[in-house]
């Protein structure tokens, strides 16, 4: 006892001590673990295979960014998968608006949540099974196309409409959450004080509501856009051919470990990138 | 006849099992510096919000300038507000918060921007147009709101406890803002507070709440002088109570009775106790404190009750003061400050 309160007290003095203690593990963990691979992947990408045997011979060379650029199947599917994770991103924010437009405003108070609960849920689903529920769905005599038939219209099949719906399903729940946060914290009385001073509620909307939660839809899309940049199995099951470029740097892995590495840089590229133009706006400090 | 501004006809609000309102009738006149006085909870932020439009009355009506508005949004009512928390939109600058109404209405750009302009030169906030609110003080955000309320010269301007958030100069010195540019407007305000100093200060007229109703409406000097219920009597101002058994031994007649301290001077025992038109009691001082500019005496009458006597201190100082306590004292005030007031 008298041992612990004089450690107490010595780490009392000690801040430095204090604050080393406590993030020496995870800042291990972020330095050797994970920047630390990003650092082996980005130098494997400007490593080379020998042809005949796959082995990756360790010379220094950007022949594999200048394949990159100038191959055109490379470059379609880099947009392809950038067009994708914008899609899946627009799709989100218009679903999720009117959601949580509900969830934080219009249902009773005492409702909210377990609304919320509600949206999570299928966060705790296994990712496989969710996917493959929707190939039954969008599979040829499913439920998409039973349910349009009377409409003279049959589902979008498998390909790159289906991996969109189906990615726009997977992460709504990302979408929906801060976009409800942020217009639960939204004041009641700076509706009050648009109408008061004359504003109808569309005008209210436009004007008050939308700026304020503008960033929380930004902050929503990081998570749409980069976890639908990184995907590569939705594709696989209901993408019918379609490729992102997941699919390239799996199938790069065993043949070209250098080619992959190239390959796999491009989403982070990208995602840094976007994170560059979400600063501007303002959203990351509403994470 | 020329229609009042505002006129409620026994309005009524009750929210679940609570009656916020019980029953309002008013008048507020064209062009009048209107006050709604009452302790938190009194209903009047709840009758304001009502006139406002963010809350429909239970029953009764709400007439603005003559045209029932009981069923109307607030967007279609001719009247502006100033918020407890003043809610600026934090997303747009100062200038775009004050020309908002003016966009909403769809002024050509150029005149909103001169109007704005104006607005804010009248609260004195020129070459703020350009900060945000986050950027902005306590004092200068409230002026905002103010001037945001203003720019598109409403028939009345609703003002829900303006200057509570304020320190007190600050807040001594908006209410004389406040008081001069209503009255280079012309507007009709409705000021709801609690703090009756500045109802008194402000105002042509106050009305006095209390559990939902009104308990006197009045000019500041009749609200003062001649409180018609013992609650407003307790409430505006310090007051003394002399009731029943000992109202009858000092004042000769039973009832309630209110003295307010200043009207009371403390004067030795021996003092002559019949000096005509005058009402006079015997006690002993029980606390007195020493507040800088004045002393305020609580006595213990002989004839029961305690009367709260406050003495400028044009003689006395500080050191004196200590010494009072216990001593004997006649206290006399004249006959005609002695308010009866109804039970």
């Amino acid at each position: 006892m008298a041992l612990l309160t004089r450690t107490a007290g010595a780490l009392h003095r000690r801040p430095r001590l204090r604050l080393a203690l406590l993030l020496t593990a995870p800042l291990l963990w972020l330095a050797v673990l994970y920047l630390g691979s990003l650092a082996v992947l980005f130098v494997s990408a400007f490593w080379t295979t020998d042809s005949f045997t796959s082995e990756v011979v360790k010379v220094w060379s950007t022949d594999n960014f200048h394949e990159l650029f100038t191959t055109p199947v490379f470059r379609q599917v880099i947009l392809r998968s950038v067009g994708v994770a914008l899609a899946v991103t627009a799709l989100c924010a218009v679903i999720a608006f009117p959601v949580a437009f509900y969830t934080a405003r219009i249902a009773k108070p005492s409702r909210r949540p377990l609304l919320v609960v509600a949206i999570l849920t299928p966060l705790w689903a296994s990712y496989l099974v969710k996917v493959y529920a929707w190939r039954l769905i969008l599979s040829e005599g499913g439920l998409a196309d039973w349910l349009l038939k009377p409409l003279g219209l049959s589902g979008p099949g498998f390909g790159l409409p289906a991996t969109v719906l189906t990615l726009t399903y997977l992460w709504l729940p990302y979408m929906i959450l801060p976009i409800h946060t942020a217009l639960e914290q939204l004041p009641d009385n700076l509706l009050d004080a648009s109408a008061d001073l004359g504003a109808r509620a569309g005008r209210t909307f436009r004007s008050v509501v939308l700026p304020m939660v503008l960033p929380s839809v930004t902050a929503g899309s990081v998570f749409t856009f980069s976890l639908s940049l990184g995907d590569y199995i939705t594709v696989q099951i209901v993408g019918g051919k379609s490729q992102l470029i997941g699919n390239l740097v799996y199938a790069n892995i065993e043949l070209n470990l250098p080619m992959a590495a190239a390959l796999a840089t491009v989403p982070v590229v990208v995602i840094v990138l976007y994170l560059l133009a979400m600063r501007r706006t303002g959203a990351l400090s509403s994470l | 006849m020329e229609a009042s501004a505002i006129r409620l006809r026994d309005l009524r609000k009750s929210f679940g099992d609570t009656t916020a309102v019980a029953g309002v009738d008013l008048e507020i006149r064209d062009g009048e510096f209107f006050s709604m006085l009452g302790p938190s909870g009194s209903g009047k932020t709840t009758v304001l919000r009502m006139v406002a439009g963010f809350e429909s009355p239970t029953s009764g009506t709400i007439e603005l300038a003559g045209q029932d508005v009981t069923r109307r949004a607030p967007f279609e009512r001719d009247v502006h507000t100033v918020f407890q928390d003043y809610a600026l939109f934090p997303h747009m600058t100062v200038e775009q918060n004050v020309a908002y109404s003016l966009k909403v209405r769809r002024v050509p750009k150029a005149e909103r921007l001169v109007r704005a302009r104006k607005a804010l030169a009248e609260v004195r906030l020129e070459g703020f147009g350009g900060r945000r609110p986050s950027q902005l003080s306590g004092g200068q955000r409230q002026r905002v709101a103010l001037a945001r309320a203003l720019v598109g010269r409403p028939r009345v301007l609703l003002l829900d406890e303006p200057l509570g958030a304020l320190d007190l100069k600050l807040r001594e010195q908006m209410q004389i803002e406040l008081k001069a540019l209503q009255r280079e407007v012309g507007i009709t305000f409705v000021f709801v507070t609690h703090d009756q100093e500045e109802a008194l200060t402000m105002s042509d007229r106050v009305a006095v709440f209390h559990q939902g109703r009104i308990e006197q409406v009045g000019t500041p000097a009749e609200i003062y002088e001649r409180p018609a219920t013992a609650f407003v009597a307790s409430f505006v101002g310090t007051s003394n109570l002399l009731t029943g058994e000992a109202a009858l031994r000092v004042l000769g007649e039973s009832g309630t009775h209110s003295i307010r301290p200043e009207k009371i001077r403390v004067l030795k025992e021996t003092a002559d106790p019949d000096e005509e038109g005058h009402n006079t009691a015997v006690g002993t001082v029980a606390e007195v404190v020493y507040l800088g500019d004045a002393t305020r005496f609580l006595v213990d009458l002989d004839g029961g009750g305690r009367l709260t006597a406050l003495q400028q201190n044009l003689d006395t100082s500080a050191e004196d003061v200590a010494g009072y306590r216990g001593t004997r004292v006649r206290l006399r005030w004249q006959r005609r400050h002695t308010v009866h007031v109804p039970d």
